[in-house]
């Protein structure tokens, strides 16, 4: 019953509404069936375990694997490289974010994400410029035209790519994502060994990247994750290699799943986004209940138990897999109100939409800035958006859950600010 | 029809136009008005404090405040909504006639009530020598007025500050000296920092902190007397050991007393231990009678909390300050069965040279102690506190996220040693020690969590400096 429910979640068919089958989920707040894993549904369950001790993020913790729904797609990294912070734990977890951080965020460099505001801005204001003057105002794909191109553009500054250098990794950004959202019919071999080659090709530049800021070291992350001299130490070329490997795919999908699932869900609630127009402030609560609604990681499907736990009744034994369905914990009546509703003045929002404890979203502060800023310029504009399709074509993927494409129609494009 | 039986209505006529009278303007007290407004409370509102500030977060004035990042008259609290109240500030309250239902002003004016709700906290424990208290130079951190001062005190660039106490207070003051350049004496009278509120085994972390900042830690010892100058000035503190410390600022770090003076002879359960009140903060009489009309919230209330053996437990936490406040303020306007207990598990925070202390649970409690996560070491940790075979509290440094776990586990009182393994448990994580707190009987700077015993009249804790 369970697994029939779980390959429902994971069924194509079912990719652009899941919510009524979460709810059907959270009727058993922790299921499992046969060998397939430990499903956890509901809020305060989810958040618990977020916090637990006894929970493990290394996959080498899982003990014989069992029937795993999403099969081999839900390993996003490659064996080539060794496991990012995103898939370890304390205290190797702690140090690699740790030295992650120190250029990134406070308390060492408090000002890094406010400070690429303006930059972000001339993306948005380019990208916007470009939908005006592509000529077509009668389809425009917001995925392709916006939501993509934007974040990739984004991480090559953070991490400091070159900008002449800027295309080849747009073309590798999108040959991984196509690997996390398998085309059921393309040939698995081709496709398998595009991604081979591209993960190659982005790990040898990254490479040489590194080696190069190592000598010359500017004032971007890349130089400062290879030249770190903190209390921690300096990183190896692997650890920077599989840490900025992972801030360029974390940071990618997630946000332009963000950006798209907002404009989607804007463009349904035509008040709402008039509302934005008139006040772009209300972005801050916007983004904030979008990540409650429609969050862009749907599920962390690779916690392991490392003792026997008793969750909600449910005893699981050491070694299980755990999935916690974040997106279903986000509509538990238990814990919000109305949770079905799109609601921008909810004052309770403490959602799971970037997770909590310690893997919580090392990107957020970006990512709010980025969706905040694009919903918002989008929103004043963009001349009367209407939707196409509803619902839009979704891609494969269950977990990074969001439209490949979202067909819009407008009237015009209003001036950017000056 | 038994609702109409069993509401007379009364609840409604004070919900409209009743008068209720608040005693400390601080955070509980603001807190506590909000929430009132919040269920509809239409009548008067009266906040009383003695100090001339609207209220203000204490915090910072340990920590931000003084390493100069922040203004003391900057740290107003948000207001959560308006209270329309009206505000008596810088005027104390100095009596409570329970009879009349009156609370007595400093100017003479007196104060009428329906409900009353008394918050009014703690302040610094002074040094007991009134004339060295009095020598330019000396300090205690407890108000907005003393943080400016003392800021202003280690801006002027004092050659050695001395701290006499290394509880939280007196090592937040010690890291921010440091973080400012300035040479810092800390004179502590137990074996280590902060043993008082974690158990040496901490302790012992902490006063590694101290001597790798370069802090002058002194443990064992006590301060005896001040020295002035001719001009007034403090210049030299004498110690126990019979060393002294030259000294232009000393900051007196003791931690608090009660302020209960203005309820003597009101009749009602109040002392220098604070306000005894009953799970729902409604305050005890002194004949151990519960009143219906006196509510108590904050540092100065002392409620049985059920998950702690019902002991009466006083905490001086922002947090409890808050919980307290709401639970308060939701019980003087509701039924009696719509009443709700105060259960608020302890937590509190400090942030000193660096690292990020969090704690919940009753530390004192714990005669074991077992390091689960992390390593005291590198100080970065997660440590578990038991007590008879449970887990009773968990101190972080460093590894705060893992906390609401802890909790947990203290509220569903789960067995101790924990037998389950954790990530980033080392050879230290696999067996408890004692966690060594001191023999309560020993005045020392004051645990932040005091347990109090079960009965009002029992000792008396008084600040005695020894010989």
């Amino acid at each position: 019953m369970t697994q029939a429910l779980l390959r429902e979640i994971i069924d194509y068919a079912n990719r652009a509404n899941p919510y009524p089958l979460y709810e059907e989920l959270r009727k058993t707040p922790v299921s499992h069936d046969g060998t397939g894993p430990y499903v956890v549904s509901t809020y305060y369950e989810i958040h618990s375990l977020l916090h637990d001790p006894r929970i493990s993020s290394d996959s080498r913790n899982l003990k014989a694997t069992g029937d795993d729904p999403l099969g081999e797609s839900a390993d996003d990294e490659g064996a080539a490289l060794p496991p990012s912070f995103l898939k370890l734990d304390p205290p190797d977890h702690d140090r690699l974010r740790r030295m992650t951080n120190r250029p990134f965020g406070p308390p060492h460099t408090p000002h890094r994400v406010h400070d690429m505001r303006d930059e972000l801005h001339g993306l948005v204001d380019g990208l916007i410029d470009g939908i005006a003057t592509s000529g077509d105002l009668d389809r425009v794909d917001l995925v392709d035209q916006f939501a993509y191109p934007f974040p990739v553009t984004v991480i090559c500054r953070l991490l400091g790519v070159p900008h002449e250098d800027e295309p080849r990794f747009h073309v590798w950004a999108e040959t991984l994502a196509a690997s996390l959202d398998p085309d059921p019919d393309a040939d698995p071999a081709q496709r398998g060994k595009g991604t081979t080659d591209a993960r190659m090709e982005l790990g040898m530049y990254l490479a040489g990247l590194i080696e190069e800021r190592r000598k010359n070291p500017g004032d971007d992350m890349l130089s400062q994750l290879a030249t770190a001299d903190g209390p921690d130490g300096a990183m190896t070329t692997m650890e920077a290699l599989s840490t900025s490997a992972l801030l360029l795919i974390a940071g990618h999908e997630t946000t332009v799943n963000l950006i798209t699932n907002g404009m989607l869900t804007l463009l349904r609630h035509p008040d709402v986004l008039q509302r934005l127009r008139e006040e772009p402030g209300l972005s801050v609560p916007i983004v904030e209940e979008l990540l409650r609604y429609e969050p862009p990681v749907q599920l962390l499907p690779q916690r392991t138990t490392l003792s026997d736990i008793e969750v909600a009744g449910v005893a699981i034994p050491k070694g299980a897999s755990l999935w916690l369905v974040l997106a279903s914990g986000n509509r538990d009546p238990k814990r919000f109100e109305n949770p079905d509703r799109f609601d921008p003045d909810r004052k309770d929002i403490q959602h799971l939409g970037l997770g909590s404890g310690i893997h919580s979203c090392f990107g957020a502060p970006l990512a709010r800035q980025e969706a905040q800023l694009a919903l918002s310029e989008l929103a004043r504009r963009l001349v009367n958006p209407r939707l196409l399709e509803d619902p839009p074509p979704y891609r494969q993927n269950a977990v990074l859950r969001g439209p490949r494409h979202l067909p819009i129609a407008c009237d015009g494009v209003l001036p950017k600010a000056a | 029809m038994t609702g109409e039986r069993t509401r007379d209505g009364s609840l409604e006529q004070l919900k409209r136009e009743g008068r209720i009278v608040v005693v400390g303007a601080s955070l509980a007290g603001l807190r506590a008005a909000e929430t009132m407004r919040d269920k509809g409370f239409t009548g008067s509102l009266t906040m009383i404090g003695d100090e001339p500030y609207e209220p203000y977060d204490r915090p910072p004035l340990s920590k931000q405040v003084l390493l100069g990042n922040a203004v003391a008259d900057h740290t107003a609290l948000p207001r959560r909504r308006a209270i329309d109240a009206d505000w008596r500030l810088g005027v104390p309250a100095t009596g409570l006639d329970m009879a009349a239902r009156t609370v007595r002003l400093g100017n003479g004016d007196e104060v009428e009530y329906d409900r009353l709700l008394i918050a009014t906290g703690v302040r610094a424990r002074p040094w007991p020598n009134p004339e060295e208290a009095e020598l330019e130079g000396v300090f205690v951190l407890r108000t907005r007025d003393d943080g400016e001062g003392l800021q202003r005190a280690l801006a002027a660039g004092p050659r050695r500050v001395l701290v006499i106490g290394a509880g939280f207070t007196g090592s937040e003051i010690a890291s921010a000296c440091r973080e400012r350049g300035l040479n810092v004496t800390v004179a502590e009278r137990g074996e280590a920092p902060l043993v008082g509120a974690l158990g040496a085994v901490i302790g012992r972390v902490a006063a590694e902190m101290h001597r790798e900042h370069d802090v002058d830690l002194r443990t064992g010892v006590m301060v005896t007397a001040l020295e002035g100058d001719p001009a007034g000035r403090v210049r030299a503190a004498h110690l126990s050991d019979g060393s002294s410390v030259e000294a232009d600022v000393v900051v007196v770090s003791l931690g608090a007393q009660r302020n209960t003076e203005w309820l003597a002879g009101s009749g009602l359960g109040a002392g220098p231990r604070g306000i005894a009140c009953d799970a729902g903060c409604r305050a005890f009489d002194v004949r151990g009678i519960v009143t219906d009309d006196i509510f108590v919230a904050g540092d100065v209330a002392r409620s049985p909390h059920a998950l702690f053996g019902y002991q009466f437990l006083s905490l001086e936490h922002w947090g409890n300050a808050v919980a307290q406040a709401d639970t308060a303020a939701h019980n003087m306007l509701s039924e009696s069965a719509d009443r709700r207990p105060h259960l608020w598990v302890p937590a509190f925070w400090s942030s000193q040279f660096g690292v990020n202390i969090k704690s919940v649970g009753v530390p004192p409690m714990g005669t074991e102690i077992i390091v689960t996560q992390g390593s005291l070491s590198e100080r970065r940790f997660a440590a578990v506190y038991g007590y008879q075979g449970r887990v009773i509290a968990a101190v972080t440094f460093d590894n705060c996220r893992w906390l609401p776990f802890y909790e947990h586990q203290i509220e569903s009182t789960a067995p101790f040693p924990p037998p389950y393994s954790t990530v980033d448990r080392r050879p230290e994580g696999n067996k408890p020690v004692p966690a060594d707190f001191p023999d309560p009987s020993v005045p020392t700077h004051g645990p932040t969590i005091t347990l109090s015993g079960y009965s009002p009249a029992d000792r008396k804790m008084t600040f005695t400096p020894g010989r």
